[in-house]
């Protein structure tokens, strides 16, 4: 965005501190604005005609660098771009990268309603929230339009996550439009050949496009320019991912380049980046080590500035790490780092349910929560305050101590005594070392629980309730 | 000793093992000879994968000819290529009238960054007997002028991987286990192994059972281990202590004593021990300090502040552990502030230019890394963790290396290879055939 201070925003605002947008005056609902956490339409006062000009300067300024491009319809729509700045510390990156998986037309049918209902279904809960896949990138190999069209149509028949479209055949993304292109698909790609073909297509469906200029910048420069004065700004840009050697080293530096040149306001380059780790499979014979290189080459692109990729292992070990590495990057730095310190309860705990105590790292503590919620124990759950470092760290580092599991059940006002039948406290198996100093700080039994909180449901199966002493 | 096995003899021997599924299609042609060290039998890291599962066998198979240089992508280049379908050349004739017939001609232009003026601190592990020590090669870090493997300037020197061996048998995960189960009680063997066998380029000896809540090995004893490690291996090496504030300045100034010379990398000086102790054995006997803070750019300033003005510890012997979350575990937190001290480095905030190390194997606490299968019954299947696990410590280290770390530590052999070659490929130090993805829509993968 072109600014950098609420002070210039504020003055396009109507300024008079109505509150309609939930903030008390108009100058924090401008540096909402400039933080990005509110959106311009939330002041529906500047939606009034009176301000229309006010509105479309203010709107223009405040739109990011890198445009945001829409694919698909609904309820799965997928955003991708939308970034102003290269560090996420600066402020945060936003739409996370979309994560397409291929389905190829030489498929036979069950295989490939099986392959796109593992994609559609696969799912990792995480910190209150499911990781899922966003989208199926659907590959012409027979170039072949009907084929391509009735595959695309099984697709559409087994989910309504968006599309990709791949062909190089304007013929055979053709075909593949006149069955999704009411579901604005992504087609892929136009490159030096065939532009203007796929450019009349993209115009007629009005569907987002990818350039694909391999290692030329100044192609994909000149596509891209060419495409904004034809009246498209939906583009996705794809410089080639070479995905070995020094190939690999100069598409990184493309992505860097790119990406660069668009926050510093090159505005023909500025548009979300494609990455296609799938190219490792065209470097390595062996599933394994394809899988893991394409891994690989995934976690560096959605590190450094990739907003779509395209994929083929949908092994575990393959979409675990790449949904979490994105969830990394992706993840709102301003975000707090910790929990409350205190005694929550999960579930209905009574006088005969555990103590069981964490820290108030938010990771550690939501995900020992979930484990505890889904697996139904009832029981309470103690945050200690450790400046939000998790257990192993905080017992090395002195942030985890006996005298503060003391402070914190005081300041909870939880006595052990008069809350529970058992007196006692389950320390996590990280801070076994502790034990013998919180016996005696605290005056409670104290057990010690499995190192990983996934464990407690077996835990408690063999040691709760305590034997009486 | 060497023995010589044809790769086309090793997909027989595989075959024997009966149902290897993931080698099926895979035909290697060419008498390829591998060269296998080792007395009498097969290597002990060849012997291992055989003995192994046999779902796991074809990721070490391209594993364990990596380590022993066996040019695995030649052999397959003449594959990769095959396969990929023809592609119809752009059909003549617009159907629609195009509003531009030609493109726009268009120049790509990118400016270097302007505020990477400086450049970090050189620090160099490892003394040769030129310097007074005994090690054969030595390890130099930092030096950079920007961000890792960014097109702004060079980098002058590639990632090390320094492999941890421990002083008593630890926990560890099952798939890390099996790697060290012949070394468990023997960490002078156990260094020789990860360097022989692992291409480990450092060797970390973690002296944790001086912990006094562990076995209370005093630090004369711990000492004698490190002397054991330094006859054993001739690669630089850290000396790590248990993390007891109280006990580890004893044992890493007995440890000094010993290693007298040989530039080891003391792990660590942190602000919750007393620095100063651990600062002046580094001073006394010639060692570089690991300036350990958690996650707190400011602490990490401080520390350094301290090290340097206080302690007199010069700045070509400071490395910093800015510390490692795993991914899905903090890895969010470690990345950026990882970024952002290399960042303020280069723009010149002095206390922050020295480069940095990660505890890559904090990866391995995971849960993803070593559970059998998800604890939440809302999951989808989690796989085998035989592979979950490699991948994890894999991601992690990379994620850190182009935030700005220079030495991992790891634990994993098959993470080493791949966490090596990444950072090699994108340093520039591999050559290999390029691979024409012009056509890519229409390989068979």
């Amino acid at each position: 965005m072109k600014l950098n201070s609420p002070l210039q925003a504020y003055k396009f605002l109507p300024g008079t501190n109505c509150g309609e947008c939930g903030e008390a005056t108009c100058m924090a609902f401008a540096s909402h604005l400039i933080d990005r956490s509110l959106k311009l339409t939330d002041c529906t006062p500047i939606l009034d005609d009176k301000f229309k000009k006010k509105y479309a300067e203010l709107d223009a300024l405040l739109a990011p660098e890198i445009r945001e491009v829409e694919i698909g319809v609904g309820d799965h729509i997928v955003k991708i771009g939308g970034d102003d700045v290269l560090y996420r510390h600066k402020l945060t990156f936003f739409n996370q990268n979309a994560l397409a998986y291929d389905v190829w037309d030489t498929m036979d049918e069950a295989d490939l309603v099986a392959r796109v209902e593992q994609i559609r279904d696969f799912r990792k809960f995480y910190v209150g929230e499911f990781l899922q896949l966003d989208m199926i990138a659907v590959r012409s190999i027979s170039d072949d339009p009907k084929k391509f069209a009735d595959t695309v149509k099984k697709v559409m028949g087994t989910t309504d996550l968006p599309l990709v479209l791949c062909s190089f055949n304007p013929k055979v993304l053709k075909a593949g439009l006149e069955v999704a292109g009411d579901k604005n698909p992504l087609i892929y790609a136009a490159n030096k050949d065939n532009w203007q073909e796929v450019a009349d297509l993209a115009l007629e469906y009005n569907v987002p496009v990818a350039l694909f200029a391999p290692n030329d910048l100044d192609m994909l420069k000149s596509l891209a320019k060419t495409f904004l004065e034809m009246g498209m700004e939906n583009l996705v840009l794809d410089p080639g991912t070479f995905p070995t050697g020094k190939d690999l080293r100069t598409t990184f530096h493309n992505f860097l380049k790119i990406r660069r040149a668009g926050i510093e306001g090159d505005r023909d380059i500025a548009f979300p980046i494609m990455a296609v780790p799938l190219t490792a499979w065209m470097a390595h014979d062996d599933p394994v080590s394809a899988s893991y290189w394409e891994t690989v080459v995934a976690s560096v692109f959605t590190i450094k500035y990739g907003d779509i990729m395209l994929l083929h292992s949908i092994e575990p070990y393959a979409l675990l790490p790449e949904m979490h590495i994105r969830d990394t990057i992706y993840t709102d730095p301003r975000k707090p780092v910790t929990v409350d310190p205190a005694v929550n309860d999960v579930g209905s705990p009574t006088a005969d349910s555990p103590v069981i105590v964490t820290t108030n790292f938010a990771l550690t503590y939501y995900t020992v929560e979930s484990d505890l919620s889904s697996n139904g124990i009832d029981c309470y759950l103690m945050a200690v305050d450790t400046d939000g470092i998790g257990v192993e760290a905080a017992v090395a580092g002195g942030q985890l101590t006996a005298a503060k599991v003391k402070k914190g059940l005081e300041e909870a006002g939880f006595d052990l005594k008069e809350k529970t039948s058992h007196n006692t406290l389950v320390l996590p198996g990280l801070a076994a070392r502790l034990q013998g100093d919180v016996e005696d700080e605290v005056g409670a039994n104290v057990m010690i629980g499995p190192p990983d909180s996934g464990r407690i449901p077996g835990w408690m199966e063999k040691n709760w309730p305590p034997a009486k002493k | 000793m060497t023995k010589k096995v044809k790769l086309s003899d090793l997909t027989d021997m595989f075959k024997d093992l009966g149902n290897v599924e993931a080698l099926e299609g895979v035909t290697i042609e060419g008498d390829i000879e591998l060269d296998i060290s080792g007395g009498g039998g097969l290597n002990p890291a060849l012997a291992y994968a055989l003995g192994h599962e046999t779902a796991q066998i074809s990721v070490h198979l391209a594993n364990i000819a990596n380590m022993l240089g066996y040019p695995v992508g030649q052999a397959f280049a003449g594959m990769a290529g095959v396969g990929i379908g023809g592609m119809a050349a752009p059909t003549a004739g617009i159907t629609a009238p195009a509003r531009l017939n030609k493109l726009i001609p268009s120049k790509f232009e990118v400016k270097n960054v302007e505020e990477w003026k400086h450049t970090i601190q050189e620090v160099t592990l490892g003394a040769t007997s030129a310097d007074g020590g005994s090690r054969k090669s030595t390890v130099t870090l930092g030096g950079e002028n920007s961000l890792p493997f960014y097109f702004d300037t060079e980098m002058p020197h590639r990632n090390y991987v320094t492999m941890d061996v421990f002083d008593m048998p630890i926990g560890m995960a099952k798939a890390v286990k099996m790697n060290y189960e012949d070394v468990i009680n023997d960490p002078a063997e156990w260094a020789k192994k990860v360097v022989r066998d692992f291409n480990a380029d450092m060797v970390t000896i973690h002296l944790i059972s001086t912990d006094p809540l562990i076995n209370d090995t005093s630090a004369r004893e711990a000492a004698k281990v490190v002397e054991d490690v330094l006859q054993a291996v001739d690669v630089p090496i850290v000396i790590g202590g248990s993390g007891n504030p109280q006990k580890d300045p004893e044992v890493l100034e007995k440890a000094a004593e010993v290693a007298e010379g040989e530039r080891c990398l003391l792990a660590s000086a942190s602000l919750n021990l007393d620095y100063a102790r651990i600062a002046k054995a580094a001073n006394d006997y010639g060692h570089a300090v690991l300036s350990w803070t958690q996650l707190e750019i400011n602490a990490q300033k401080e520390l350094n502040r301290k090290l340097m003005k206080q302690c007199d510890v010069p700045r070509e012997n400071i490395v910093m552990d800015p510390t490692t979350a795993a991914l899905g575990y903090g890895l969010d937190y470690a990345y950026t502030n990882m970024e952002r001290i290399r960042l303020a480095g280069l723009m010149g905030d002095e206390e922050l230019t020295f480069p940095m190390s990660s505890g890559t194997t904090n990866a391995w606490g995971a849960r993803e890394s070593w559970m059998v299968s998800s604890p939440l019954k809302q999951d989808s299947d989690w796989g085998p963790r035989e592979y979950r696990g490699p991948i994890w410590e894999i991601v992690t280290g990379l994620s850190l290396a182009l935030a700005g770390n220079d030495l991992f530590m790891m634990m994993h052999p098959t993470s080493v290879q791949v966490v090596k070659e990444i950072t090699q490929t994108l340093f520039g130090l591999k050559e290999e055939e390029t691979i024409d993805i012009t056509n890519w829509i229409g390989a068979e993968v």
